[in-house]
């Protein structure tokens, strides 16, 4: 079932490509305006690089959220979703998860190309990369509760911010710790552990909060 | 004889009830005030470390004690609101929100103060100043969530989801920026206290924290009968309070 929306979700995906694509060249642009205001300087660069990579992928992410639910709200498929026998998490998750395909891993692969512009060395490019992987889909998960909270609310796209954002601190802290901590040779594994924790701990629970969510929003 | 344990639920018998709790809470606040300020002014002796500026603590740590404690308190009424459905529960929920919330900017706002002549600085990036900055977002989230919502009912239970998901997340950030702060080991001030407080001070400052806790009390029950006459202007009793026949 799960697997069924991940696919319709990315035919649709695909079927308005555009949309994929604003989110990915939001990111690019984002991380590329950077520079541009700190100065050109190497050192203070690299120092910065995983931050401004890291913010840059949480507002792609959370300025995509939107999209998650709204389409399916306004033609009626989600309140047929909601009337069906499946269990509502499993569908959720499954939004997530496409969520996750459309939105993060397009940031995913974009981020050592970034990195590189920020002059990060092969490893730290490395670590970020991966520090992504894990913690996009935590974004997607939290997110899918703000998402589900926010339907069809006026001011929802800045009210959804102010919701996730907060929650989202935890990722931002970890996936740049890991490659702070790599860049300055320390161990970073502890940080990919953490950042699996919050994915495990995640994918446990936001299915479940943004069904209630949901049924809250469309009573 | 039965005791009647919802009696209390029913907002109608609530309104009456918190009306005529609210003097006696408003009495011991206002006792509480003035003598927590009078032994946080002229009892507790001058710090020989901080000079005068210390006194700032007699607003400061009750202030930032109450932000978090309410935030608990928000979040409880607001799942009990969402597991039983009772209406009250979450009236209560959205009349403690704004006092949390001015409670938190209370604490940022005297900790600026009080860093400035103690550390010449307005802000560091300490794990307990981020913690309590994310403790504010959290606050406003929830108060423009349900500020947005038109149908109380969704208000509420919108309000109770996000709450909760807060709760479980406010450890997990705490514990976050405490990481974070000792991996930058950036600030070079610590908010630790000197060993050992005197007593006057201790007592000053546990005076001032109950004062605003009683003043919570009083604000909550004042804003959750207001938004219980709001809530319920169209029914029967609401009207006959209009019109004086209820007292």
């Amino acid at each position: 079932m799960i697997w069924w929306i991940v696919k319709r979700d990315l035919l649709l995906a695909m079927r308005r490509r555009s949309d994929v694509l604003t989110t990915l060249f939001f990111f690019i642009i984002v991380v590329s305006l950077f520079p541009l205001g700190v100065g050109p300087e190497p050192s203070i660069l690299r120092t910065m690089a995983s931050g401004v990579v890291w913010v840059a992928a949480l507002l792609a992410s959370m300025l995509s959220l939107g999209r998650m639910f709204s389409s399916d709200y306004a033609d009626g498929t989600l309140e047929q979703m909601l009337l069906s026998p499946v269990s509502l998490a499993a569908l959720v998750t499954g939004k997530a998860i496409s969520h996750w395909l459309v939105t993060g891993v397009p940031l995913v692969l974009m981020a050592p190309v970034l990195g590189i512009q920020y002059d990060l060395a092969g490893d730290a490019l490395l670590v970020l990369t991966l520090s992504l992987l894990l913690g996009t889909p935590v974004l997607s998960l939290i997110g899918a509760i703000g998402a589900a909270l926010t339907l069809g609310l006026r001011g929802g796209g800045v009210l959804v911010s102010i919701l996730v954002l907060p929650l989202y601190i935890p990722v931002l802290i970890f996936g740049t710790g890991a490659v702070e901590a790599s860049s300055a040779g320390m161990e970073f594994g502890a940080h990919f552990s953490i950042l699996g924790a919050l994915l495990l701990v995640s994918i446990v629970f936001s299915p479940w909060a943004t069904a209630a969510s949901l049924r809250i929003s469309m009573s | 004889m039965t005791i009647n344990w919802f009696k209390y639920a029913s907002p109608a018998s609530f309104y009456f009830l918190a009306g005529r709790m609210l003097p006696y809470f408003t009495a011991l606040a206002i006792t509480l005030l003035i003598v927590g300020l009078y032994i946080g002014f002229f009892v507790a002796p001058t710090d020989f470390q901080q000079g005068e500026a210390y006194r700032i603590i007699f607003i400061h740590v009750p202030a930032a004690w109450m932000s978090m404690f309410l935030y608990v308190v928000m979040a409880f009424w607001a799942g009990v609101g969402l597991a039983f459905n009772t209406r009250l529960s979450s009236m209560v929920a959205s009349a403690i929100a704004p006092t949390g919330a001015m409670f938190a900017f209370l604490a940022l706002w005297t900790g600026a103060w009080w860093g400035k002549p103690m550390w010449g600085t307005w802000w560091v990036w300490d794990a307990r100043l981020t913690s309590e900055l994310i403790l504010f977002f959290l606050y406003i989230g929830f108060m423009s969530l349900q500020a947005a919502i038109d149908d109380p009912k969704r208000a509420d239970k919108a309000g109770a989801v996000i709450a909760l998901v807060g709760v479980v997340n406010v450890p997990i950030i705490y514990f976050s920026v405490q990481w974070w702060n000792t991996l930058h080991q950036g600030a070079s001030v610590s908010l630790v206290q000197s060993p050992k407080m005197a007593t006057a001070m201790l007592s000053g400052m546990l005076i001032m924290t109950l004062a605003a806790w009683m003043y919570s009390i009083v604000i909550i029950l004042i804003r959750t009968r207001l938004i219980i006459l709001e809530r319920e202007r169209h029914t029967a009793w609401v009207s006959e309070l209009k019109e004086g026949v209820l007292e």
